[in-house]
């Protein structure tokens, strides 16, 4: 089963419910915990595992052979992100604007055009008993986050229980992350920015059709839409997480809520099987 | 004409509601909302719509079952595994075109597809260009350079000294986008270990394009050993620490009221983000 775990709106404490929710499930059987927030990978703050595994993640990029180049502009004229010019007698490449789709090395007529790897980012690994870690860190200047995500996402054992760590927002890293989730665990707070945010969060797990469930953090900090929200549209409150310091101080220091507060294991054992109970139900139907 | 972009790394750590203060604080400015994924600023600064586009870009590919021979080497060269038995799509499409370049039928064409909406708005703070990227849709680094460009056009038309912006949470795409060629980056962060990570990340982002940061510790006494961590840190890398704000919960009251927390209340907090605009007016040299 993959649980993913997102939010929209970012600081919520999604890295908070996916830390701990594999943790808690790693007491009893294997459990794959996926940090799929590649520009800010938090979960190894609160792991205090040495990651014993890194592989780099490279996109292919042209590279173009300027002994068969005839300087025809058919590489040019076919990339879709303007990635490789030809001027006169020359043929730039940009990196950084390459989506690394092939399409200029395969249709290149003179075969001039190989690709190499440019390196944007790593997929480092880690084991903890039963818990296996795997995040993915994308390389400072790079721009783009899916490819490691992608990564990331091909170490799923599919006889393991999987729980994925998002990004915040609702565009193509989002999508990336969530897509092929049985169920997806969105956080929130409870203030007009958190709604919002949810909102769209929602709209992206229907139009994937994911089912979803809601945990309130900072429970009491704001108003009461989020609630009403998710009554209107029948979307079921799984967890609240109240405002409190002790809470927050834990979180800052890197401590797991299960860890610095054992009373919340049992919290966390019921929100997974309240999702069990939902998947199966739904199954029935 | 200075451009300001307000970033973090972490998200929630408070920037949107240190930009809707500096936009009740400053003069002579037109607001920017470049999260166009999660944008949140309107709902503090209530704008009115002036004007609502459609934000075309970028392409899915289509494919005509009528013509199609099911050769299958489409889907052999598709890399982003968006095809499957002959159908597209279209959330993994990333719109490089190759299956249309390669099908031997030409069963295969590239549609434009509609990304989201941007908008130009009035405030009772000044103008606000602004915008909402479509659901599960790619691009958002175009769309921020969007939102953007109409702010500076804005800002030249109407001869407005400051371009403040939102920014997204993250260092990838739509950073980049909401910070090349700014002339300052102010970055919120807090003192918890991910706060601090990710603040060393989005500074290293800062450091690549060659973009002054300056740093803001919010909710500073949640953890004040972390805050001195950041302290250091600063300190050693050479980046001035231009404010410390201490938690209030008056911060998220003024949300759930919808308003700028300078307007909502007088107090320690916002005499620290009023000073931080006069550090930022400072900085920016007028």
């Amino acid at each position: 089963m993959i649980i993913s775990v997102a939010s929209g709106k970012g600081g919520t404490g999604k890295t908070l419910v996916a830390t701990n929710l594999a943790l808690t499930l790693s007491g009893k059987s294997k459990v794959q915990l996926l940090d799929c927030d590649v520009e800010e990978p938090n979960v190894h703050i609160f792991l205090h595992s040495p990651m014993n595994q890194s592989q780099p993640v490279f996109i292919p990029i042209p590279k173009v052979d300027e002994a068969k180049c005839t300087y025809c502009g058919k590489c040019a004229e076919v990339c879709a992100y303007n990635a490789i010019a030809v001027v006169k007698n020359k043929v730039l490449v940009f990196p950084e604007l390459c989506h690394g789709c092939g399409a200029c090395s395969y249709l290149c007529p003179e075969s001039a055009i190989s690709e190499e790897g440019r390196e944007i980012g790593v997929v480092e690994r880690a084991s903890l008993g039963n818990l296996e870690f795997v995040q993915g860190r994308l390389t400072v200047g790079e721009a783009m986050a899916p490819p490691i995500i992608r990564e990331v996402k091909g170490h799923i054992d599919p006889t393991s229980m999987v729980i994925i760590d998002v990004s915040p927002g609702s565009s193509c890293p989002v999508v990336e992350a969530v897509k092929g989730s049985d169920f997806c665990l969105l956080v929130t707070e409870p203030t007009p920015f958190g709604l919002s945010d949810l909102s769209l969060a929602v709209e992206v797990m229907r139009k994937l059709d994911i089912p979803c469930g809601v945990v309130i953090n900072r429970d009491g900090v704001g108003d009461d839409k989020v609630e009403s929200y998710c009554q209107e549209q029948g979307i079921p409150i799984l967890l609240k997480i109240p405002l409190d310091r002790n809470i927050a101080t834990l979180y800052s220091k890197g401590v797991p809520l299960i860890e610095g507060m054992p009373q919340w294991h049992k919290s966390f054992l019921r929100l997974f099987q309240d999702i069990e109970g939902i998947l199966t139900s739904q199954v029935a139907k | 004409m200075k451009e300001i972009v307000v970033l973090s790394g972490k998200g929630g750590t408070g920037k949107t509601s240190i930009v809707a203060s500096f936009a009740a604080l400053a003069q002579s400015k037109v607001l920017a909302d470049c999260d166009v994924d999660a944008a949140d600023l309107y709902l503090l600064l209530k704008p009115e719509l002036k004007e609502k586009n459609e934000f075309w870009s970028g392409q899915v590919a289509f494919i005509d079952k009528e013509k199609c021979t099911e050769c299958a080497l489409c889907q052999e060269v598709c890399r982003f595994g968006a095809i499957e038995d002959y159908v597209v799509d279209p959330v993994s499409c990333e719109g490089c075109g190759f299956c249309h370049q390669v099908c031997p039928v030409d069963a295969i064409t590239m549609r434009k597809s509609m990304s989201g909406h941007w908008f130009i708005s009035n405030t009772k703070y000044g103008y606000l260009s602004h915008a909402r990227l479509g659901i599960a849709q790619e691009n958002s680094g175009k769309l921020v350079a969007l939102v953007r460009q109409n702010a500076k056009h804005i800002a030249e038309k109407a001869g407005l000294d400051y371009i403040i912006t939102d920014g997204p949470p993250g260092i990838g795409c739509p950073v980049i986008s909401s910070l090349s060629g700014a002339n300052l980056a102010l970055l919120v962060t807090e003192p918890t270990l991910s706060g601090i990570h990710d603040l060393e990340r989005v500074i290293g982002v800062c450091r690549h394009f060659g973009i002054p940061p300056l740093v803001c510790i919010n909710k500073y006494d949640l953890n004040e050993e972390n805050s001195y961590q950041i302290e250091n840190y600063c300190h050693r890398e050479k980046i001035e620490v231009a404010a410390e704000i201490p938690f209030d919960n008056v911060v998220t009251e003024a949300i759930v009221q919808g308003s700028p927390v300078v307007e909502y209340s007088s107090n320690k907090i916002t005499q620290q983000i009023k000073e931080l605009w006069r550090i930022i007016l400072a900085k920016l040299g007028k």
